[in-house]
């Protein structure tokens, strides 16, 4: 399981420091962290448990813990005079959120927005994105319903493959057949839709991608996140190809794949606007997502769950049952965090805004001290980033540079 | 068989009949050390309570090694026939690096055990320190050690050994340093045979200095030999070669521990000490004579040791640069033979050209430089001294292949070895094979015994400083041994072959080669240097060159894809950190033009050739 960051030890009391204030007028969102499967899949090393009765944590009662954690974050930001917008975006993630019935996510839902409310248009209408994850296995119409009813908007499928082999490989319980009945089924109760695809498992063939892609692009989603297979430390994954049983990805591969992806959905007319993620227009665009790239104010709710307010980042205990026991006695489920100083900031905005299609602002690394022109140069000459974007004072990878992001900022920053 | 003598002769004023100087010629590994450990042991000048392992090593590389880099000289009191003797025993360095050590210590005696392992008999640096002890004149006793080694074969290293020195091998001591068998008979011996030291005491002082040692504490403690008349303590004495006076703080002998004495008569060996504080100011070979009464001639002619061998030495963290400098310069008070000056390489930055008497004194140094001041080091490929003449007449002498002129060169020369190779018979067809391809030209070909071969030749020096000697070891399963002396300057058809990357010229890799070697240097070189370089977010091409002429090429194709698919549930400072740790990464790679090369493909691509040299891969 993917470790926690070290930091300072969370305050027990959550109070934000005054540093934070000064950042109240950005868009405030939320995540919520599910820590419930089914079965673990074998690349996943997320914070997520199979049991349905962990240490006096059990799936039925968790939502009524969670929302603790929402009075407890009103009660924080409150009593530290931090005054956030209406929520921007709402998104539950996992684990699987669909995991528990409908009407958990719907209290859920309901106590973040009788906490914060939700951002509304000029009309006075709410223009939140509200997005759940779903394991295409465990929802249908009726489920589907039943979030639409409690304000969701969008709903993202975890898709990863169109072909059965990999699917196995991957230890996804679904078929591929279901996966258009639920866009479907999404569709028609008038949910946005998205589906998440992976590459590169061991043994996907390019033919095998190819199949995947074209399958996404049939079921005409508003949007499609592609997501190349890392291999953990400590999945099973990792084991299996330790123990030669499966195959390391293999890098030019992947980027090959990236290559014919980011081709097929331009061609059906889907942008790009982050390295792994495209949608069919700005509207379409995730605007949660975005909200870490733009170093938004976020809190996440849940076992290890992230949050960032106002340059200050803090992440929960992993674990359910040592998440819920803080919370009983009013204190913060926190484990550790970071107050970020000024240039940590900036170097934060370098290596998130440049994932994105809007860029990073050449003078953010003025600002860094850091700007030299010499280099970004070089990196329009190996045709990374764009030129004309570049002679507007932006920063935009092209095709080969959203491939090679890493090595970028590392030119740019180190 | 002598009882351990009851008085010790008192120093400054021994008569020269009671004194025997003598030194132990050996190979690395004969078992010098243990049998003058027993020696220290038998004449009760060591109790067996403080007896170490090796105890006059000082050095912590010796000990480990087993190989004495510095000479020292111990006095002995030895009793034989009702008389008691003073026995000066004078510790050689083994190898052939520090040959001119060798011969002023050899100077200093009238005697010198050939010790000879009886399982191994005798090796080729052996031969050649031997050579230089009878040029000297000195009175030799064979001595086959180890007998007590179920491999030991006495009879047949005896006969190799009469067959040498022209001695009956009856006569030739059987000894164990180890068990100490045969020991006391070999001191009485030593009485016994060996010539007393001849000197006029009442002409003006003349003593050789055989050995210069710098002690953090005292300064530097020269050793030397009395020949005529006599020092004191308090006198102020004169050192020939620079006329530079300085005043006897201490006079004294080692039993090993230094004694202070009164002073130092005919025929004695001893320690000064004059307070001063760089090796330099007291070299070996120089003669030492009272400033009140000068002599007239020195001993010897001095001669400055020459380097025959240089390599750059590179901090891996360049901003140990200074710290270097300053541990050459504290290493430079002990060394005289070290000398050194700032180089600047396009790859490797700061550092210093070295040059050294060869490659176990370039190994020892650099291994010195690691330990004993903490110092990380890259050092380039070992390279010789050539003298290159240009078309217009100028001449050129490069110790640094980056330094090879470009313009018309009329001729190169390069310094050569006579190099002497003992081996069983059955390997002549692969040293010989192996010298050929290495250039070299036989000059004859003995038998040393039934089995035994020895073979000359003449070869580059070049040839050799790479990796012939593991190359000969591991051809004749390690029997192999070798010597190897300067034979001068010799003509050459060589080359300078560049490497570079993506067109950059990378300084440290480039190589004099003969030109028919040239294909296969390049070849090798960007071979390595592909699978050593880390893919680039550009092709990298690799290049070797003649001048403007390209000879090999390959290729590092663009890296493709280097970006982390997603951040998981908004985990940034995870992100961040990574890059942190690439950031620091990142200090560590040396920059070619673009090319980002880590340290690791540098030591890794220059440390393969002429790694392993010299004298620790004998055992």
């Amino acid at each position: 399981m993917a470790q926690l960051p070290l930091g300072d030890p969370a305050p027990k009391d959550g109070l934000l420091p005054v540093s934070a204030l000064t950042h109240q007028d950005k868009s405030f969102h939320a995540y919520v962290h599910i820590p419930f499967c089914r079965v673990r899949c074998g690349y996943c090393d997320f914070n997520t448990y199979t049991a349905t009765e962990l240490k006096g944590v059990s799936q039925d009662s968790f939502a009524a813990q969670l929302i603790e954690e929402i009075r407890f974050s009103h009660r924080v930001l409150s009593e530290s005079k931090f005054e956030p917008k209406p929520l921007s975006s709402v998104f539950f993630g996992g684990g699987t959120p669909t995991q528990l019935p409908a009407s958990d996510l719907a209290a859920i839902l309901g106590a973040l927005i009788e906490a914060f409310g939700l951002e509304r248009g000029i009309d006075g209408v709410p223009i939140a994105e509200i997005t759940t994850e779903a394991n295409p296995d465990n929802v249908d119409l009726e489920y589907l319903e039943q979030l639409k009813v409690a304000g969701f908007t969008r709903v993202s499928f975890g898709m990863q493959s169109a072909v059965t082999s990999v699917l196995k490989t991957l230890d996804r319980s679904h078929t591929p057949e279901r996966v258009p009945l639920v866009v479907e089924w999404a569709k028609q109760v008038g949910l946005q839709t998205s589906v998440d695809l992976i590459y590169g498992a061991p043994g996907e063939s390019i033919a095998d991608w190819q199949a995947s892609i074209d399958a996404a692009l049939g079921y005409q989603t508003d949007h499609i996140s592609a997501y190349s297979l890392i291999v953990e430390p400590g999945t099973k994954l990792a084991r299996q190809i330790a123990a030669g049983e499966l195959v390391e990805p293999d890098e030019d591969e992947q980027a090959t794949k990236y290559e014919l992806a980011d081709a097929a959905f331009e061609a059906a007319g889907m942008r790009w606007y982050e390295v792994s993620n495209w949608s069919t227009s700005e509207s379409t665009q995730s605007a949660h997502n975005l909200s870490y790239w733009q170093s938004k104010n976020w809190w996440g709710f849940g076992p290890g769950a992230h949050s960032h307010i106002g340059g200050v980042r803090w992440w929960n205990q992993k674990h359910p049952a040592t998440y819920v026991a803080p919370l009983a006695r009013g204190e913060s489920p926190a484990l550790g965090r970071e107050t970020l100083d000024a240039k940590t900031q900036l170097e934060e905005q370098v290596l998130l805004m440049i994932r994105t299609k809007q860029g990073l602002p050449i003078q953010v690394l003025k600002d860094l001290a850091v700007f030299e022109p010499k280099l970004i140069a070089g990196l329009i000459a190996d045709e990374l980033i764009d030129a004309k974007s570049a002679m507007r004072g932006i920063i935009q990878l092209t095709l080969t540079g959203r491939l090679l992001a890493d090595s970028v900022i590392r030119t740019l920053i180190a | 068989m002598s009882p351990r003598a009851t008085t010790r002769l008192e120093p400054a004023k021994t008569n020269p009949e009671l004194i025997r100087n003598f030194c132990i010629i050996a190979h690395i590994d004969h078992g010098k050390s243990t049998l003058a450990d027993r020696m220290l042991q038998l004449t009760g000048v060591v109790e067996a309570r403080e007896m170490r392992a090796q105890y006059l090593d000082r050095m912590d590389i010796e000990r480990e090694r087993g190989i004495t880099i510095k000479s020292q000289a111990v006095r002995m009191p030895w009793a034989l026939d009702g008389k008691t003797y003073a026995l000066n025993m004078i510790d050689t360095p083994g190898h052939v690096d520090f040959t001119y050590e060798v011969s002023r210590s050899l100077a200093a005696c009238e005697g010198a055990i050939l010790l000879v392992d009886a399982a191994q008999g005798i090796e080729a640096q052996t031969l050649a320190n031997l050579y230089l002890a009878m040029e000297n004149d000195l009175t030799i006793i064979p001595v086959l050690n180890k007998i007590d080694l179920p491999a030991a074969q006495p009879e047949k290293y005896a006969e190799e050994i009469s067959e040498l020195i022209g001695c009956d091998p009856e006569s030739i001591l059987k000894v164990s340093g180890k068990t100490g068998f045969g020991v006391e008979e070999l001191l009485d011996h030593v009485v016994r045979t060996m010539p007393a030291p001849k000197g006029d005491p009442n002409a003006p002082a003349r003593a050789m200095i055989f050995d210069s040692v710098y002690d953090s504490y005292r300064g530097v403690i020269t050793y030397v030999r009395m020949v005529d008349g006599h020092l004191a303590a308090r006198e102020k004495i004169q050192m020939m070669s620079t006329q530079a006076v300085h005043e006897l703080l201490e006079i004294g002998v080692s039993s090993p521990e230094p004694e202070p004495t009164k002073g130092l008569g005919v025929g004695e060996v001893g320690y000064l000490i004059t307070g001063v504080k760089d090796v330099r100011q007291s070299k070996v070979g120089d003669t030492i004579t009272l400033n009140s009464r000068p002599a007239s001639e020195p001993l010897t002619g001095y001669s400055e040791p020459l380097p025959m061998v240089y390599s750059g030495l590179y901090p891996i963290d360049g901003s140990d640069y200074p710290n270097l400098r300053e541990a050459l310069d504290k290493l430079k008070l002990s060394d005289a033979a070290l000398v050194y000056e700032p180089e600047t390489s396009v790859a490797l930055g700061f550092g210093f050209r070295v040059g050294f008497l060869g490659l176990l004194h370039l190994e020892i140094v650099t291994e010195r430089l690691e330990r004993e001041f903490n110092l990380d080091l890259i050092a380039t490929a070992p390279s010789v001294v050539y003298e290159v003449t240009m078309d217009d007449k100028q001449e050129i002498t490069v110790t640094n292949p980056s330094e090879f002129p470009t313009g018309k060169v009329k001729k190169v020369l390069e310094p050569i070895v006579k190099a002497n190779i003992l081996a069983p018979k059955d390997y002549v067809g692969v040293i010989m094979e192996l010298c050929q391809g290495r250039r070299g030209t036989m000059l004859d070909m003995q038998y040393l015994g039934e089995d035994r071969v020895q073979l000359r030749y003449i070869l580059p020096l070049a040839e050799i400083v790479f990796d012939f000697f593991d190359l000969l070891k591991s051809k004749t399963q390690g029997y192999a041994s070798l010597d190897y002396e300067e034979a001068g300057l010799a003509e050459g058809d060589l080359v300078k072959v560049d490497i570079l990357l993506q067109g950059e010229q990378v300084d440290a890799f480039s190589a004099i080669v003969h030109k028919d070697n040239a294909y296969a240097y390049g070849v090798k070189m960007t071979t390595k240097l592909r699978e050593l370089i880390p893919r680039q977010q550009f092709e990298v091409p690799i290049q070797a060159a003649i001048g403007a002429r390209i000879i090999a090429r390959e290729s590092i194709r663009a890296m493709r894809k280097d970006v982390l698919a997603k951040c998981y549930g908004g985990d940034i400072s995870r992100k961040r950190k990574l890059l942190e740790k690439q950031k620091e990464g990142k200090k560590r790679m040396k920059m070619v033009g673009r090319v980002e090369v880590p340290q690791e493909a540098f030591i890794a691509a220059l440390s393969t050739d002429g790694e392993k040299k010299g004298e620790k891969k004998s055992k």
